[in-house]
């Protein structure tokens, strides 16, 4: 109610509908918000009995339970011979522990030569202000060079895995308990409303922490798992037709093997001029400006977007099996 | 560091990463076409590296990067690295042909090319193992293959691989991970992860005395950890699904390639970074040679057992891990040659089976089952004659390269006490064994069908007339091992050359 306006004029205010809101009278997301209501799992008692039968073969034929009694023992004794054997294991190496040099010590082994001109040249060396960026980009850089591509084969075992394709059996019935949440709500308003404040910010958090990876703590493995999460945000909120508008297989793989292609590029000069003893021609810049440190910008940029699109495939996979 | 061939090492590492994830984004027979070029590159690039390498006289140190060796990363090239690098990138090439028209017809027309990436990204990781000289970037590139080997196990979508696949994976990871755990224990006392400086501290620690517990074990952590990967005897469980059921490249992969890049990790361990003469003191030494005699006694027993002839190579492959473990740990040079030797004849003849077996499963109607097999070497006549020739080479029969193996084992079991005698009982009993299924096997396949039979067996009985290159790969299959049998002299002194060079 209200004592300056009409009633119908009342009723179009904010504060009109959140009266009516509160008294229970609508409710502004019914219609809006789509919701599928989960049926109760209910089986028939011939469904219930072929389940049942179909659990007593798998344990006659597969296990032979019912007729070995060995197999009984043998899981029993499997039990406890595991922990028995787990528990050697940790008595063994909690002892071998208190053999190694004391924790913090000055003059443990690790503290030699190498690990001091990672210190103290790190900076002059590589240009990064963040030594470990430094390190795993520029002194261990094939190591990364590795990593990321451990990071893409882990992709590609998920593809071949998860990945329905159209000609596969039974591809239809996948597909559609796959397409899309079956029991949750679509465009759901909430979810909409916070992605559309969060992604953004999360996009931008992200490809901060990636260009700021070589001046402080952050880089490419870090940052991409941020966009990673952003995107996966994006899906869950608008779904598969607004994401694939702009992020489909075809772009993931593009992404990913531009990626690596890059990567493997840039280091394939450093190496070849490093073992060469070629002087290379990558400036390092003036450390702590953002276009400094050599190649390590666009080493993290490549390591950024193959971690993006590994854990956003990963999600895909899981869900729907194909994009 | 003068000439360009000291570049090819890392030209063949890179490329093969390359290749790998652009395989991804062409199509399946683009791919595989790529593929086959890579690995005749990588070939031939690693042949030529290897005569600069001999000619050479010693090893070299390439740096990957700006930075010097204990900063920066290594590769270390000599003629092992270099022979050996040559003879997986053939062999993968041999394998993969070899069981094409299989993997054509059992993985997905859209995954096709998925298979080549796994390939290509297989071969890089092999080869990066072979020539690293830091045991960091070694750990890195075990863990590339894992999941490579776990995505060609899986990618013929069947029941029975999933199992395999799923076995793999957690027997795989728990071997990565004991032998990750020994890096750290290796690296809080040495303070290195560059094998040659690792070196230097562990003979200093030895010297000492300081830190010798924490040592062996990391070595037992590291040894444990890689004999899962390998499928020593008691580790062995997910071997015979695995090998067994997947696609038939995959199997012969597996088994000729994936398992010996383990192995050759762990005699670079052995000898670079642990040292020999401490390694054959310690008592881990003598348990891995219980170890692999009891393997290649009860692989071949429980070979014995099969029904499946793919299954019974499976276990045919345990029992000659158990060879390869038995010359590591004999205690003389002499028998990590012989080891490295069994290695390569092991490769060669096992892949050659397994192509030859799966060639006699499609002229029995893709059934490897022993009972469908009669006569399966009359009707696929190429593929009899390279199971002929694979299982006479096992068993250890003059002229094929298994009897040099043999031979070498028991000339380094000489003069090692109570070991001769265990090895060479070992090796008699073995042989025996090996006689009792192989021929087993090779009669079943050569024993005729008479017309009237032919209805108890299904009625399958097909002809097959292998195309051109599955031939090419028999006749190549089978002229690898006579070479090894019969012009063994020059490779045993090239794999002792390369045995000095490399420690």
């Amino acid at each position: 109610m209200s004592r300056h306006l009409k009633n119908e004029e009342y009723e179009k205010t904010f504060s009109g509908k959140f009266r009516q809101w509160l008294n229970g009278e609508s409710d502004p997301f019914l219609g809006k918000v789509e919701q599928k209501s989960q049926k109760e799992q209910r089986e028939s008692r011939k469904q219930a009995r072929k389940r049942r039968q179909e659990h007593e073969t798998l344990l006659t034929e597969a296990y032979n339970l019912p007729k070995s009694r060995t197999f009984k023992l043998f899981g029993k004794a499997y039990g406890l011979a595991s922990v028995l054997f787990a528990m050697v294991l940790i008595v063994v190496l909690v002892m071998a522990v208190s053999y190694l040099p004391t924790f913090g010590e000055a003059d443990k082994p690790i503290n030699n030569e190498v690990s001091e001109r990672y210190i103290e040249k790190g900076l002059e060396e590589t240009g990064a202000v963040n030594i470990v960026t430094g390190m795993i980009l520029d002194y261990r850089a094939f190591d990364t060079l590795g990593e990321s591509h451990v990071l893409f084969l882990a992709t590609i075992a998920v593809l071949v895995l998860l990945r329905v394709d159209d000609d596969s059996p039974g591809h239809e019935i996948l597909m559609e308990q796959a397409a899309d949440r079956f029991h949750e709500p679509k465009n759901d308003i909430i979810l909409q409303t916070a992605a559309k404040f969060l992604v953004p910010i999360i996009f931008i958090f992200g490809i901060y922490v990636i260009l700021c990876g070589h001046l402080g703590p952050g880089g490419g493995f870090s940052g991409g798992a941020i966009i990673g999460a952003g995107l996966i945000l994006y899906l869950t909120a608008f779904g598969f037709n607004k994401t694939e508008r702009f992020f489909t297989a075809k772009t993931q793989k593009i992404m990913s093997v531009s990626a690596l292609g890059c990567y493997s590029l840039c280091k394939s000069y450093s190496f070849y001029t490093g073992a060469n003893h070629i002087e290379s021609i990558i400036p390092l810049g003036i450390p702590g400006t953002i276009l400094s440190s050599g190649l390590i910008l666009i080493l993290n940029i490549c390591v950024g977007v193959v971690v993006s699109a590994t854990m956003y495939t990963f999600y895909v996979m899981f869900r729907k099996g194909n994009f | 560091m003068s000439s360009f061939v000291c570049n090819f090492p890392f030209i063949t590492i890179l490329a093969s990463l390359f290749s790998g994830a652009a395989s991804s984004v062409i199509p399946g027979k683009w791919a595989r076409r790529w593929n086959k070029l890579l690995l005749v590159i990588i070939a031939i690039l690693s042949f030529v590296t290897m005569r600069y390498s001999w000619k050479l006289g010693t090893y070299y140190t390439y740096s990957m990067g700006h930075f010097p060796a204990p900063w920066g990363n290594e590769i270390r090239v000599g003629v092992l690295e270099t022979f050996m690098a040559m003879f997986f990138s053939l062999l993968m090439l041999l394998c993969l042909m070899g069981g094409e028209a299989e993997r054509e017809r059992e993985i997905e027309e859209s995954k096709q090319n998925l298979y080549y990436v796994l390939a290509d990204l297989l071969i890089s990781s092999l080869l990066s193992l072979i020539y690293t000289n830091d045991i960091f970037t070694a750990y890195v590139f075990v863990e590339i293959n894992t999941l490579a080997a776990c995505g060609l196990i899986m990618i013929r979508q069947y029941g029975r691989t999933m199992e395999a696949a799923t076995r793999y994976l957690i027997m795989n990871l728990l071997g990565s991970g004991l032998f990750l755990l020994g890096i750290c224990f290796l690296y809080d006392i040495t303070g290195h992860l560059l094998m040659s400086n690792m070196r230097a501290v562990v003979d200093e620690i030895v010297k000492q005395g300081t830190y010798t517990v924490p040592l062996i074990i990391s070595l037992g952590l590291m040894v444990v950890g890689l004999a899962i990967k390998t499928a020593l005897y008691p580790f062995h469980a997910w071997v015979p699904d695995a090998y067994g059921y997947s696609t038939l490249s995959s199997s012969a992969l597996l088994s000729a390639l994936v398992s010996k890049g383990y192995v050759f990790l762990l005699i670079k361990i052995i000898m670079r970074v642990i040292g020999f003469d401490f390694v054959s003191k310690t008592s881990v030494s003598n348990v891995l040679f219980i170890y692999g005699l009891i393997g290649m006694m009860m692989g071949s027993i429980n070979a014995i057992r099969q029904k499946d002839i793919r299954r019974m190579l499976a276990y045919s492959s345990v029992a000659q891990m158990g060879y390869i473990y038995m010359g590591l740990d004999l205690g003389t040079e002499v028998g990590i040659v012989a080891a490295i030797f069994h290695i390569i004849s092991h490769m060669a003849t096992k892949a050659m089976l397994f192509v030859a077996a799966g060639g006699l499963a499609a002229a029995s109607g893709d059934h490897k089952e022993f009972a469908y097999l009669r006569g399966a070497a009359y009707r696929n006549k190429m593929a009899g004659l390279a199971f002929l020739s694979g299982a006479l080479s096992m068993i250890g029969l003059p002229l094929f390269s298994g009897f040099i193996s043999k031979l070498l084992f028991a000339q380094a079991s000489m003069d090692q006490g109570y070991k001769m005698f265990f090895a060479l009982a070992a090796i008699a009993i073995s042989t025996i064994l090996n006689t009792i299924y192989f021929m087993k096997a090779v009669m079943i396949i050569y024993t005729p069908i008479y017309s009237e039979e032919k209805n108890r067996i299904g009625g399958r009985i097909i002809y097959v007339k292998d195309q051109a290159m599955k031939v090419c790969v028999f006749a190549a299959f089978i002229a690898i091992d006579l070479v090894l049998g019969l012009f063994s002299e020059p490779i045993v002194s090239l794999l002792t050359i390369g045995i000095q060079m490399f420690g």
